[in-house]
């Protein structure tokens, strides 16, 4: 301990006195003998390097200063997606999310004092599973790329087979994603041709490459191009005829409008629940969606699923526990299916919150909203010279690709945030695309005049 | 939740779905409709019903339930952090990169490693990142055949669970009877099959693992790594160093020592350090700074390659960057002296013939204390552990770690005033006494749902309500 003591706000027992009364109990001449037991040759015998402790105003004045430089919206526009998107956070859900009874607390393990975020997290598992159509949904993964490499392992532990066959039109986030995962099990991942047309799946190539030893194929929908698998029901068929898992990765968002993903078949369903009233963050936390459609695959599924119980006492007073805990690394250890501890609960209270806060009606106009601005915005840049509005043919939700005719999307991408517009984001060299292209996101939050000036923008750059 | 709607745009759809190709169309889509007035009620009569640190002592072993300082919500509810996308370009986001770089270093520092990455989301996918990084790195030094990792029997199961994900066979690493895994016993595991060890030190029954630079010598002489799992850092800043212990790689729980909200199960984050032997195998992306200013780096030779779509939990990195601001390399070496002392404190309040400790009672608790409850009837701790609900604070940790019959695992933080500490001790001896003596009764009665049948749940018909 130091000479003088001054009191933190943190530290409420650093006072020389209280420290004297708990090392009279403990049996201790001093904090110093608490650590006798640390053998001297590893003891830091020096300070850590690191600033002084600072006060609340001096933080909080330095970091809005160095924050205070990040371009961001609201002065910023922000057309980029690509697995995550520009979205409004209503003002509730984030009351909700900033309350200390939930932020505060951690996993409910002891379910009497935790019915709250156990109840929270079963509406989310019930909500989600109405949206993707599916029967078993566990109450969260990190993100999207991981829940996708947990699927890929899951369909390889429960079909005993080899190969994974990923979508060429997915995002290369997941795929590598998807790859660092899978790399311990040997599994061999082969990604499945698109339309350089309409920038949908090539299901003569999926054919081709399906067999009798492909574990699953990932498909999304709609695709990192934004384009909509309109025939993702004949590819889950054919991969079903193969004996493999349809795995399906989705945006939440889409599914106001377009087929859960459980009615055209899909096995397993993940995706990003980032737009569910979750901030886009520079990265995370995000949700990571993990939905089965066979209730026997929950046995096989990671994650922590929470179920409806009673009490002991009486078998009329519902209760909410987490269930099926066999399957987690805190009792199965390396027979586990997956070693997830600490997940993204507060996301998933956010987007259940989002949900019923939306409503069945609040939803499908969001829905509506986005998918018309979208193509609104995709019209607009059609006119501006020099670019190919949108660049796929296929039908598109809320992002598409623009091609360019002769400027370097790299450089678009980076004098468009010059000018204050973050839109653009290169398309990845492995799509091998002949043009040069960048993705665009349009969302509710967008309106005529954003999209006015995102052309304008893009005019003098290409 | 009204829906902005754009009269320019609108006017030109007047039939959004049909934008959707016939054969995607959804035809129903069941959510319930209600006020905002009504979910706002729900979830906070909901909130009324969860248990939480700002609420109450919440000792839970091995999950470091400190308080989250409010000022770190108050900062990373900017728009400057909430609205960054992760794909913009790099250049428009330097505030949020300097911050990331300057937290690398810190925690470079807090551990003695050379250069951590921020991207990995919890502490389990910060094993996993650890764990392939022994995969890779000895795979490319001739050590393909090296597929065993040693775990002690007292670790958390996320390290067998994280090894196993690694395609590794897991070796089980017994502790001496007074809970410490000794050198002797790690030498005789080690073969030319070693790839590794996963070590958390202090251990999880709150004990120095006085023999570590030992156990990494006697690892690293079998040709394998040292991972260390800083699950329990909260013991040791400013003490000691994993670095200086010999181990190559670091994980930690930012969610524990680094005081970032525990989120009701999550977000954490779990940043991954390593030796400079091994810094070009870090998952992607880490943070860079050249010519041009703060980048995130795709480009490291040899890594494992990025397990999470994007960065990081940024928002949970920026705020263990201000925690660690607010107490500075100080009061950093306090908070470890003070929540060792808690944890001290509070196991010699305890009635030692009611929760003897289970080993080496000689020695003295770094963050955390494991007693066993005593008693003939199983179930005790458990009974225990429902018991301190009813006077409105958290439970123990219980049943871990496995080497401990009938375990209560306490760890109270530096966050708690000694008042707090007596009163919780004082409870658990009262506790104890009452079941002794057969008149504790059902318990618990004073929460929002007596005690809840978790078997019963065990079912997946069980896993969503149908409307």
């Amino acid at each position: 301990m130091r000479e003088s003591q001054p009191r933190h706000p943190l530290l409420p027992n650093l006072d020389e006195s209280l420290v004297s009364r708990m090392l009279e109990r403990v049996g201790a001449a001093s904090v110093d003998e608490l650590f006798s037991d640390i053998p001297d040759g590893v003891r830091l015998r020096r300070r850590l390097k690191l600033p002084e402790g600072a006060s609340e105003y001096e933080v909080r004045r330095d970091l809005q200063e160095r924050l205070g430089t990040n371009r961001t919206p609201p002065d910023t526009l922000c057309f980029l997606g690509g697995g995550v998107w520009p979205h409004y956070v209503p003002a509730a859900v984030e009351a909700i999310t900033s309350r200390q009874e939930f932020y505060t607390a951690y996993t409910p393990y002891q379910a009497e004092v935790s019915q709250g975020m156990l109840q929270s997290l079963f509406e989310y598992q019930s909500l989600m599973c109405d949206l993707l159509g599916m029967e078993a949904c566990n109450s969260s993964l990190y993100d999207w790329a991981s829940a996708a490499g947990e699927a890929a392992r899951m369909a390889a532990r429960v079909t005993g087979r080899g190969r994974v066959l990923i979508a060429g039109n997915a995002g290369p986030h997941r795929l590598s994603v998807i790859r660092t995962y899978t790399e311990p099990m040997g599994l061999h991942l082969e990604t499945l041709d698109f339309d350089r047309s309409s920038g949908t799946l090539d299901a003569d190539d999926l054919r081709h490459k399906l067999s009798d030893d492909v574990a699953c194929v990932y498909t999304e929908n709609p695709n990192y191009f934004g384009v909509l698998e309109g025939g993702v029901a004949e590819i889950v068929d054919s991969v079903h005829a193969a004996g493999g898992l349809a795995v399906v990765g989705v945006d939440p968002i889409s599914l106001s409008l377009v087929k859960a993903p459980g009615s055209y078949g899909a096995d397993v369903v993940v995706g990003e629940g980032q737009p569910l009233g979750i901030a886009m963050n520079y990265g995370g936390p995000h949700l990571g969606i993990f939905a089965v459609k066979d209730i026997k695959l929950a046995r096989s599924m990671p994650g922590r699923l929470i179920g409806i119980t009673s009490t002991v006492s009486d078998p009329n007073r519902k209760a909410f526990a987490m269930v099926l805990q066999a399957r987690e690394q805190h009792i199965r250890r390396e027979a586990a299916t997956s070693n997830v501890c600490t997940n993204q609960s507060l996301m998933a209270l956010a987007a259940a919150s989002y949900l019923a806060l939306l409503g069945k009606d609040g939803f499908r106009k969001l829905g509506e909203a986005v998918i018309s601005n979208s193509h609104y915005a995709a019209k607009r840049l059609a006119r501006v010279r020099g670019v190919t509005s949108p660049h796929f043919k296929g039908a598109f939700f809320k992002e598409f690709v623009v091609s360019y005719k002769k400027a370097k999307a790299d450089r678009v991408y980076r004098q468009l945030a010059r000018k204050g517009v973050l839109a653009g984001y290169p398309l990845d060299r492995t799509f091998g695309l002949k043009a040069e292209a960048g993705l665009y996101c349009v969302t509710e939050v967008h309106n005529h005049r954003d999209v006015e000036r995102l052309a304008g923008a893009l005019e003098e750059v290409v | 939740m009204s829906i902005p709607s754009d009269s320019v745009v609108r006017a030109r759809y007047r039939d959004p779905g049909s934008l959707v190709p016939d054969s995607l169309r959804r035809d129903s889509l069941d959510l319930p409709e209600l006020s905002e007035l009504q979910v706002l009620r729900h979830y906070n009569r909901l909130s009324q019903m969860n248990f939480s640190v700002e609420l109450g002592m919440y000792p839970l072993g091995s999950c470091t339930m400190k308080y989250n300082p409010k000022v770190s919500e108050m900062i990373a509810s900017s728009d400057r952090m909430k609205q960054a996308h992760p794909l913009q370009p790099a250049e428009t986001v330097q505030g949020l990169l300097s911050v990331f770089h300057d937290l690398e270093r810190y925690l470079s520092e807090v551990t003695g490693m050379h250069r951590f990455s921020l991207s990995t989301a919890a502490g389990a996918q910060g094993e996993l990142a650890g764990v392939l990084m022994v995969r890779k790195y000895l795979r490319e030094h001739g050590g393909e055949a090296r597929d065993q990792i040693l775990v002690p029997d007292s670790a958390h199961g996320t390290n067998p669970a994280s090894a196993a994900m690694a395609g590794f066979k897991v070796v089980k690493v017994p502790s001496d009877a007074s809970g410490l895994v000794r050198a002797s016993a790690v030498k005789e595991l080690c073969s030319e099959k070693t790839a590794g060890m996963m070590f958390t030190v202090p251990n999880t029954l709150g004990l120095f693992e006085s023999e570590v630079a030992e156990v990494c010598d006697a690892v690293h002489q079998a040709g394998g790594l040292m991972y260390y799992d800083g699950a329990n850092m909260n013991a040791l800043l400013g003490r000691a160093r994993p670095g200086d212990m010999g181990f190559d790689i670091v994980h930690l729980n930012l969610h524990k020592t680094f005081a970032t909200p525990h989120g009701g199960g999550g977000p954490g984050a779990g940043p991954v350090g390593v030796t400079r032997k091994l810094a070009a195998y870090l998952p992607v992306p880490v943070i860079s700074k050249g010519k041009g200013g703060y980048s995130l780096d795709y480009g490291l030779p040899h890594s494992i390659g990025p397990l999470k779509g994007f960065v990081g939990n940024s928002a949970v990195l920026l705020r263990a960057y201000i925690y660690i601001r607010l107490l500075g390399a100080d009061g950093l070496a306090d908070v470890s002296s003070l929540a060792v002392l808690a944890a001290n404190y509070l196991w010699k309040s305890l009635d030692p013939d009611a929760f003897p400790a289970s080993h080496g009672s000689e020695l003295h608790r770094k963050h955390e204390a494991v007693v066993s409850v005593k008693s003939e009837l199983p179930g005790a701790a458990l009974t225990v552990a429902k018991g301190i609900l009813d006077y409105g604070m958290h439970a123990p940790t219980v049943y871990f770690p496995l080497i401990v019959h009938e375990a209560l695992m306490l760890e109270p933080t530096e966050s708690e005033p000694l008042e707090m500490l007596d009163e919780y001790a004082a409870a658990l001896n009262q506790i104890y006494r009452e079941m002794k003596a057969g008149n504790l009764g059902e318990v618990p009665k004073n929460t929002s749902v007596t005690k809840v049948d978790e078997v019963k749940a065990s079912h997946p018909l069980t896993l969503r309500v149908r409307w």
